[in-house]
């Protein structure tokens, strides 16, 4: 059974919810991926999910993202298509563009203001100003990572849905999320599913164990 | 509909965009059409009749079309960008429209090979079949892209986008063969230009079902 564990000592009910889940389950098949989850997420709450692998994770995050749809159970997600912010396991990012090209993509769709500057300011604060014009097959497995997170934060999102956002980064990268992540929270919904939990637990107000 | 042409405009740039870099797909599409042509040639018998060779253009130039679709998601399906695309705000028809327009833009490179080649092998291509090709190719492009994306979610997909599209396209062959070798196209190409209406607003309209769960 999946449980919301407990709102964090300190963290009242934020007034504004952005997610309710009551029941919320997925299925794959005969497989239960998520089960009986209920979850109110404030719009300044900062959820973090943890569970060993296959605890259903990546499933919930999916299900906040709008890419599935729940088995059973109710899900209502009040931030906009648009304003949803998601860093999955892939980095969502074509390889045969260079970083430039790919966000340059990302931020004409999601109709970024300023989206060069954004851009550029992004790229340098991932380290990636330098390598901005090569193609992402050059770049590696971190240098990724931190593009991916430059994509998921490109339009500044109310709701940010980070899946196991500190994996393959170096200490260097990893730092400048932390900095990004201590920014964030108290500003926009976050939903952090980690295996290093105690890196973002001062961040938190709200646990979410998965088993 | 400024927005949604820009949209339409960035997704298809960025298509050709990777082809241009990859060529993983109008190479393949080149190589495979003219190999074609060439097998035709030399299986057809000597005193078969031009009428022959037309129906087997369509053919080649059909397959060729189901080649192109098979790579049409490659990218988006091998690093599950289309999660990506889906979830930006623009509408969804537009990833549909621009990759209809990469697709359309990738059978006409091979058509521009393929007719020559077929003038080459067997007889002089008229007006009426470059019109017939013309008309064909929005429909397969429309039809094929949208099959090409469901197929893409599939684990069978290099089995089911065939049993898909080919069905599908029967008419475009039947009026695409008519308009060819019929002494009045006018109505061939009349029933091309109707099922490229048609299907081309069921693809845009049931291409958000195919994306989505």
């Amino acid at each position: 059974m999946s449980s919301l564990d407990a709102r964090v000592e300190g963290h009242d009910v934020e007034a504004q919810v952005i997610v309710r889940a009551r029941g919320l389950e997925r299925r794959f098949g005969e497989k239960r991926a998520l089960r009986g989850l209920d979850l109110d997420l404030g719009e300044r709450d900062c959820l973090v999910v943890t569970g060993p692998n296959g605890s259903g994770k990546s499933t919930l995050l999916a299900l906040l993202a709008g890419l599935l749809a729940p088995t059973r159970g109710e899900l209502e997600v009040s931030a906009a298509r648009g304003s949803i912010g998601f860093l999955a396991h892939e980095p969502l990012v074509y390889r045969e563009l260079t970083a430039l090209e790919n966000l340059e993509l990302y931020g004409r769709l999601y109709r970024v203001r300023e989206r060069r500057e954004r851009i550029g300011m992004l790229l340098e604060r991932y380290g990636l100003w330098d390598a901005r014009r090569e193609r992402v097959s050059a770049y590696s497995r971190g240098m990724v990572q931190r593009l991916a997170l430059c994509r998921a934060l490109l339009h500044d999102p109310r709701l940010l849905l980070l899946d196991e956002p500190f994996s393959s980064l170096d200490a260097a990268g990893a730092e400048v999320l932390d900095a990004e992540l201590a920014a964030l929270a108290g500003e926009r919904a976050l939903v952090l599913a980690t295996h290093e939990p105690e890196r973002v637990r001062p961040l938190a107000t709200l646990d979410l164990a998965l088993a | 509909m400024s927005a949604y042409l820009g949209d339409v405009v960035v997704l298809a740039r960025k298509d050709l965009l990777l082809e241009l870099r990859a060529r993983d797909t109008v190479p393949a599409m080149l190589l495979f059409v003219v190999s074609a042509l060439v097998v035709f040639r030399f299986s057809l018998p000597a005193e078969a009749s031009d009428l022959a060779a037309v129906g087997l253009l369509w053919i080649a130039v059909v397959f060729t079309a189901l080649l192109g679709l098979t790579r049409a998601f490659a990218a988006e399906r091998e690093q599950r960008l289309l999660d990506g695309l889906v979830l930006a705000p623009c509408d969804r028809s537009a990833i549909w429209l621009a990759k209809s327009a990469s697709v359309l833009a990738f059978l006409v490179l091979a058509e521009a090979i393929a007719l020559p080649a077929f003038a080459l092998f067997f007889a002089p291509v008229g007006w009426e079949t470059v019109a017939a090709f013309a008309l064909a190719d929005l429909g397969i492009a429309a039809v094929g892209t949208l099959l090409a994306a469901m197929a893409a979610a599939s684990r069978a997909r290099e089995l089911l986008l065939p049993l898909l599209f080919l069905p599908l396209v029967i008419p475009i062959v039947v009026g695409g063969v008519g308009a060819s070798v019929q002494a009045d196209p006018g109505r061939y190409l009349a029933f091309l230009g109707l099922y490229d209406l048609v299907f081309a607003i069921l693809a845009w309209a049931s291409f958000e079902y195919v994306v989505t769960e």
